[in-house]
C-alpha cells in the first residue's frame, strides 16, 4: 500500500510516488522543518545531517550536510522557488561530491487521499557526469549502508523476543 | 562510456522502446524489424541508428545482413543508477513514516502505547 514507485519521463525527469500515513500538513511540515527533516533525509544507515538548515520560504535557503562520522561526507544547498502550504514545494538544490553538480528542480506535491497523503516528487534527471559520479559515491556506501541495516533488523528483532518473554 | 543523456533520449521514443521489447526476445534483421512494425526500412534503420549510438543495441556483421542485439551494459548501467536512486529514497521514506508517526500519533494510539 505505502509502496514507492520511481519512474522516468522522457529523457529529463524522474517521478517518485509514495503514499503516506499522516496528513498532507504533516507530510509538508516533515520536508520542510529542519529538526524534522534532519531525522530521515539521511541516505544510508550509519549517517546524520549535523547542518540541516530549510528556511521555507520563497528564496529561502536549503543547506543539508551529511556525515558518516568516519571522516566521510557531502552537502547539498538550494533553494526555494515555490511553498504552497501543505499542498507543494518546488525547489532547487545541487549536490557537492564536492565539485557542484548541475542544478536539479524538483516540485514536490501532497495530495490527501482519505486520511493518507499521496506524495509525488518530479525531479531532474542530472547529467550524464553527475549519475556517474553519483552511482559511483552510491556503490560505495551503499555496501557498507546494507551491512548495517542487517545489523539493525537483527538487533530489533532481538529486542522485540526480549520484551516479549519480559512480559 | 557512452553518455547516458543519450541514452535516455533515445528510450523516450515507444516506437524505439518496443523495438528493444522485440530484440528483448533475440537478435533480429532491419527486415524482421520492418515486418510487426509496420515502418519503412529507412525509418527502422533510423531508430536502430539512434539505439545503437545510444550504447543500447550492438549490430554483427552477418554477409549483407547486420543483426542487432541488445547491449546489455547500456540498458543495465541506467538501471544501475535508477536502481541506487531507488533505494536511497525508499530507505528515508521508511523513516519517515516513523517521524510522521510522531507528529500524528492518533494512527499509532490506537494500537496501544508502549509501557516501560
Amino acid at each position: 500500500m505505502n509502496k514507492m514507485t520511481l519512474k522516468t519521463e522522457g529523457d529529463r525527469y524522474v517521478v517518485v510516488k509514495r503514499r503516506f500515513a499522516a496528513s498532507p500538513e504533516a507530510v509538508y511540515r516533515a520536508h520542510t522543518e529542519p529538526e524534522l527533516v534532519r531525522q530521515w533525509m539521511l541516505g544510508p544507515e550509519g549517517w546524520t545531517m549535523p547542518v540541516c538548515i530549510s528556511e521555507a520560504k520563497p528564496g529561502g535557503k536549503i543547506r543539508f550536510e551529511w556525515t558518516d562520522g568516519k571522516g566521510n561526507g557531502f552537502y547539498l544547498t538550494g533553494e526555494y522557488v515555490e511553498l504552497n502550504p501543505y499542498n507543494k514545494i518546488v525547489h532547487i538544490e545541487r549536490m557537492h561530491l564536492p565539485d557542484p553538480t548541475p542544478d536539479n528542480h524538483v516540485e514536490t506535491r501532497f495530495d490527501a487521499d482519505g486520511r493518507a497523503t499521496l506524495m509525488t516528487m518530479r525531479m531532474t534527471l542530472p547529467d550524464e557526469k553527475t549519475r556517474a559520479a553519483m552511482l559511483a559515491t552510491g556503490m560505495e556506501y551503499g555496501m557498507e549502508a546494507s551491512y548495517l541495516r542487517l545489523e539493525r533488523l537483527i538487533e530489533t528483532e532481538a529486542a522485540k523476543n526480549a520484551s516479549a518473554s519480559a512480559r | 562510456m557512452f553518455d547516458l543523456d543519450t541514452t535516455f533520449a533515445a528510450l523516450a521514443d515507444p516506437t524505439r522502446r518496443a523495438i528493444l521489447a522485440r530484440l528483448a526476445l533475440g537478435e533480429a534483421t532491419v527486415m524482421e524489424l520492418v515486418k510487426p512494425f509496420e515502418l519503412t526500412q529507412p525509418a527502422i534503420s533510423q531508430h536502430l541508428k539512434v539505439l545503437e549510438h545510444a550504447g543500447l543495441i550492438a549490430r554483427r556483421v552477418d554477409g549483407t545482413k547486420r543483426p542487432c542485439r541488445l547491449a546489455k551494459q547500456g540498458v543495465e548501467e541506467i538501471d544501475q543508477w535508477l536502481a541506487m536512486l531507488r533505494k536511497a529514497l525508499a530507505k528515508n521514506y521508511d523513516r519517515l513514516d516513523e517521524v510522521l508517526a510522531q507528529i500524528e500519533p492518533a494512527e499509532k494510539a490506537k494500537k496501544g502505547r508502549r509501557e516501560k
